[in-house]
């Protein structure tokens, strides 16, 4: 019988607030901070991990939570260039290699879940034993060591720009709006939100909830691939143990300041493209007024929170 | 003017809450003695729960006196409620399910001897209260392993372990069987006659009929009349609730057509339903009787791929029916309003529209897969229209509607897959006298139109009002088919306890009604 406040919606602006005052204290903070290269650096420092949080989005609405990612990266990166290797430095090599990442990207999407829908294990545990696995293999192949291309084509695309702006920054973009369609205007983005909302009532409802859960995590793994794809063409390389690393962090970081509720259920993906951006806004900054780079997981890890004491917040006040 | 006489053990002073400036509760005064029991009636949004949670300390009054024992009280303090003695049974049990039954009885009180839990004069005194309420429960059990009403039984107890002196009952026999309901009020008759002071609150106006001495209407957060229940009927105390006079509850029946839409030969789930067999004609009510876990439920789950059918046949218009999920379910015409409207109706997290149209989105979307929501609000609105479902705007969540309007909203979204067959499970649970005359005239509406329907319930006005046939069951087997002279309620009650079996005519060989 608590008649609700219409006031001002946390959720869908919190993000965007939090965004505008930090873009704010941040140009009078640094001189730089508001010019064009700096603000392109830092897209396309985010881009990456930004990439994989719009998968991780849908995961995370769906329920579940895919640690994986950052160990998938190193896998599907190091066979990339494999299999780049392997058939020439030139554009066929290229395009069937992105297609190899993705098929390995979306079959360990199939993988996780089936073991999560079917075998009924919690994600966090699967994906828990696929981070160590993934990243294992990695190793294995490369020899714990680096996973280097001969192409001159390849750090082409990585490195390149379009219009002034880099190639990463616009597939960062672009899926971004195709994943906003995807969850906002199609039968497949309302499920994932019914089935983390109440899984049993997306059941009753006809909702055919095993494959559609699974299919989140395919979706993850194609992020995944693409934004290994994009780092891998950057260095022209991979580093089997450094690639990736705190890359589910990142990524989890992102979805969670964007307004998202890891009780899933709801979420935008304009909110972790914002989310993705705050961070890293904060480490530019950090970078720019010389703080120690080992202080800089202390001040994510206060955003993280903080973001998610504001959400409870407003929880609460209804 | 109480009940028994005697020095008034709470008294109640023009209480008032407001909500952000919005009046909820208004002006109201009562007195509660020891050794009375107290109605308290009213549709949803009359006031009843809030008040509660104010007695209870759980709200914070904005205006009004309180005095227990003569003494003034102090409010909004829930440990304040407590330690005089005013204990409330909420709608929703508060039970843990991972304990067991004297754990969660003594949640919060453990009985201690040094540091360490006293575990066995805990279960003692358990099986002390049970004893006393008369129920056979072990209190080492695993609370997940009971009944609903052997839960309820457990709150008792757990309510009679804080020595309550106001004891605060919203809707208990809401998930009870009749013979459960019988054993409620026994226990809630000696409570009253060790002189606890008892508000019962409920949708059910017979049973506040029979028990309460006093009986008090709330409507629209207001004081509307407070009487001795002998001077009060049914009639007028559902005339005074909604304010006004009542037409008849339940609509005319129909004579349904004689073409079976659905038949069912000897369905079987392991464990659960034995041999089930009935049919279904266009345009009948065929109603579900029976006890709590008798299986009424299950074989609804059944018919729509929920569970897997170890043996019999499904027939849907003549037609052998394979159903393996509730796609496929939905394909073939079936659709189901579930019991457990929260847990399975509807998202309380999203808005009208998008619950509408949950099973049939893809009748919304266009070439490309994209959702048309100009089309999908269209079709809520009038859909809003149709059943008058009071909401803000389409896009307001769920959870802020009452319970009649979500029932409102759970009923369209069945509707919106065009159903022909209409399986509707306890579909006036918690909701009030307005809404469920909405219900069933619109159920009424239904089948008139061609539609079948097959209605669980375990209110007997219901299905003695709406059905043409009854299917009775007890424990997953169907003990009888009544129609005719043979559908009343002792009828029914014989073959739900499973006392009378009826031999059962094979499908087609009906008489008329």
């Amino acid at each position: 019988m608590e008649k609700r406040k219409f006031a001002f919606d946390l959720g869908r602006f919190g993000p965007f607030a939090a965004l505008f005052v930090l873009v704010v204290i941040s140009s009078f903070a640094s001189p730089y901070f508001l010019q064009t290269r700096n603000i392109l650096n830092i897209l396309r420092q985010v881009s990456y991990t930004g990439i994989i949080a719009l998968g991780m989005t849908f995961v995370i609405i769906s329920g579940g939570i895919d640690l994986s990612v950052g160990s998938l990266t190193a896998l599907v990166g190091g066979v990339m260039i494999l299999v780049l290797n392997a058939l020439g430095a030139g554009w066929w090599g290229i395009i069937v290699a992105l297609g190899a990442g993705l098929l390995i990207g979306a079959a360990s999407g199939v993988f996780t879940g089936v073991l999560v829908t079917r075998m009924r294990i919690a994600p966090f545990i699967v994906t828990l034993g696929t981070m160590a696995i993934y990243r294992s293999l990695a190793l294995y192949i490369s020899g714990a060591g680096e996973f280097r291309s001969q192409s001159s084509l390849f750090p082409e695309i990585g490195m390149g720009m379009w219009m002034g702006v880099p190639v990463p920054v616009w597939v960062f973009f672009t899926l971004a709006a195709v994943c906003a369609l995807l969850l906002n205007w199609t039968r497949f983005g309302r499920h994932i939100c019914a089935i983390g909302s109440n899984e049993r009532v997306a059941e009753y409802s006809a909702i055919r909830i095993n494959f559609v859960r699974s299919m989140a995590y395919v979706l993850c793994g194609i992020t995944v691939a693409i934004s290994s794809f994009l780092l891998a063409a950057r260095l022209n390389s991979v580093s089997s143990t450094n690639i990736g690393i705190n890359f589910e962090l990142d990524a989890i970081a992102a979805v969670i300041i964007g307004g998202t509720a890891m009780t899933g259920g709801s979420g935008s993906i304009s909110g972790t493209l914002v989310g993705a951006v705050i961070l890293g806004i904060v480490n530019n900054m950090l970078n720019m007024l010389g703080v120690s780079p080992y202080l800089q997981g202390t001040v994510k890890g206060v955003v993280i929170i903080i973001a998610v004491l504001i959400q409870h917040k407003r929880r609460d006040s209804r | 003017m109480a009940g028994s006489g005697g020095a008034p053990l709470l008294k109640v002073v023009s209480a008032c809450k407001e909500f952000s400036g919005v009046r909820v509760l208004g002006n109201v005064s009562f007195e509660l003695s020891a050794g009375e029991i107290l109605g308290i009636i009213g549709e949803n949004g009359a006031g009843k729960s809030t008040l509660l949670k104010i007695i209870s300390g759980i709200y914070t009054p904005t205006s009004g006196e309180f005095f227990f024992d003569g003494e003034p009280m102090r409010t909004g303090s829930a440990a304040e409620a407590k330690r005089l003695g005013i204990t409330l049974i909420p709608q929703e049990f508060n039970l843990v399910k991972d304990l067991n039954v004297f754990e969660n009885i003594f949640l919060g009180t453990e009985l201690r001897s040094g540091p360490l839990l006293d575990k066995k004069a805990m279960a003692a005194e358990a099986k002390r209260l049970l004893d006393r309420l008369g129920v056979a429960i072990d209190p080492r059990e695993k609370m997940e392993n009971l009944s609903v009403a052997q839960k309820q039984m457990v709150e008792f107890a757990k309510a009679l372990s804080r020595k309550s002196r106001v004891l605060i009952m919203d809707e208990p026999t809401t998930v009870l069987t009749p013979p459960d309901v019988r054993m409620l009020f026994s226990i809630i008759g000696s409570l009253r006659d060790e002189g606890v002071a008892i508000i019962y609150i409920s949708h059910k106006l017979r049973e506040v009929k029979e028990i309460c001495d006093r009986v008090m209407v709330l409507r629209d957060g207001e004081f509307v009349s407070l009487d001795k229940t002998e001077d009060l009927g049914v009639h007028e105390m559902a005339t005074r609730m909604v304010g006004r006079e009542l037409s008849q509850l339940f609509p005319p029946k129909n004579q349904p057509s004689g073409e079976v839409v659905l038949s069912v030969e000897n369905l079987s789930v392991e464990g659960l339903l034995s041999s089930i067999s009935f049919s279904l004609r266009r345009g009948e009510i065929l109603g579900f009787s029976g006890l709590m876990g008798a299986g009424r439920t299950e074989v609804a789950e059944t018919l729509l791929g929920l569970r897997r059918k170890t043996s019999g046949r499904v027939r849907v218009k003549g037609k052998e029916a394979e159903i393996r999920t509730p796609s496929d379910a939905v394909k073939l015409g079936i659709s189901y309003l579930s019991e457990d409207r929260q847990g399975k109706g509807i998202l309380v997290k999203f808005g009208i529209s998008s619950n509408i149209s949950l099973v049939s989105l893809a009748r919304y979307c266009g070439v490309a897969g994209v959702i048309n929501k100009k089309m999908e609000r269209e079709q809520a609105s009038e859909y809003v229209r149709e059943f008058s479902i009071k909401a803000a705007s389409l896009s307001t969540n769920l959870e802020f509607f009452s319970g009649g309007n979500q029932q409102k909203v759970s009923l369209a979204k069945c509707m919106d897959t065009g159903p022909e067959i209409l399986i509707i499970d306890e579909p006036t649970r918690g909701i009030d006298v307005n809404a469920k005359r909405e219900i069933y005239l619109f159920i009424h509406t239904l089948v008139e139109k061609g539609l079948s329907c097959i209605l669980i319930s375990s209110e007997l006005e219901e299905i003695l009002g709406l059905c043409h046939r009854t299917v009775v069951m007890h424990e997953g087997r169907v003990s009888g088919i009544l129609e005719g002279e043979h559908l009343n309620e002792e009828e029914i009650m014989f073959h739900a306890t499973g006392l009378k079996e009826s031999v059962l005519r094979s499908v087609g060989q009906r008489t008329d009604i």
